[in-house]
């Protein structure tokens, strides 16, 4: 390992990190209003909600955790949770497709989706 | 044939480590939303082999592990996922090497980087949901970091271990 290849090293991750980039332009332009929030529970779908009704779930996931989702407006978030982080609650609402929220410590996982989880969108 | 047993003994033993490396792994929880998805711990051996003994001891130790893993903790997703992510990756890296122009940690992060990406185009051909592309710019940017941390440590080894055959 040298200067040189040190140096050719940072380029190439410059230009990866531009690459991601572009990638998520394009996919937050390409992404477009959600018809489903999907409640996965260790990558294991439990519960799909329309995001056209307004509704508050609470969802269980085993040895007393629970998270409540609330559907409002179009909009999917987490009101409350007994996880120790608590970062589920604070992230935003979400309507696009594609975006997520995340309890890492519940290993909850709430995604919006097109129509049946098949993006219409060609 | 001392050089031999020891070129066997070498890839047992790399092949256990990143064994373990991936064992290890599966009990890191990992945000992503696609089951299976691997950030790539065992690749520290893979770079190491690539840069001592070249492609011809890396990929068998990458594919042998990549099988055994998947029969003793994984399903059917999470092969498919690892054998891309792994081949990918491995293809990837041997073209980084061949350019003589990166040390180990633009090889790494090259390979952790390819490494995510086949793992995520496998999944987007498994599950038709293109909305998995949407993880591609967070697994990019992760494959960078652990790609440079694979590749410190890797170089650690490279300068570390020395061979007498
Ligand atoms: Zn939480």
């Amino acid at each position: 390992m040298n200067r040189r290849t040190l140096k050719n090293d940072v380029i190439v991750i410059a230009a990866i990190a531009v690459v991601a980039a572009v990638i998520w332009c394009v996919v937050k332009l390409s992404s477009k209003a959600g018809e489903f929030a999907v409640v996965e529970l260790n990558g294991v779908e439990t519960a799909r909600y329309s995001l056209n009704e307004d509704i508050r779930a609470e969802i269980a996931c085993g040895d007393g955790c629970v998270n409540t989702l609330v559907i409002r407006n179009g909009e999917a978030y987490i009101e409350s949770a007994n996880c120790p982080d608590k970062l589920c609650v604070k992230q935003h609402g979400i309507r696009m497709t594609g975006e997520t929220i995340i309890c890492l410590p519940h290993r909850l996982i709430v995604r919006i989706i097109g129509e049946y989880g098949v993006d219409a969108t060609v | 044939m001392k050089a031999k047993t020891h070129t066997i003994t070498l890839l047992g033993v790399s092949t256990a480590a990143a064994m373990v490396l991936a064992y290890v792994e599966t009990l890191i929880p990992v945000p992503f939303a696609v089951p299976g998805v691997k950030i790539g711990l065992a690749n520290t051996v893979a770079v190491f082999l690539l840069v001592k003994r070249g492609w011809k001891a890396a990929l068998p130790v990458s594919i042998v592990r990549v099988l055994l893993s998947s029969l003793m903790f994984g399903n059917f997703a999470s092969f498919a996922y690892s054998v891309s992510g792994a081949l990918l990756s491995m293809l990837a890296m041997i073209a980084a090497m061949k350019t003589g122009k990166l040390s180990e940690i633009g090889v790494s992060v090259i390979g952790a980087v390819f490494h995510n990406a086949g793992q995520i185009i496998m999944a987007i051909a498994l599950t038709g949901t293109k909305e998995i592309a949407f993880w591609l710019p967070p697994l990019i940017i992760s494959g960078i970091v652990t790609g440079i941390a694979v590749g410190t440590v890797a170089v650690l080894l490279v300068k570390k271990i020395d061979f007498k055959q």
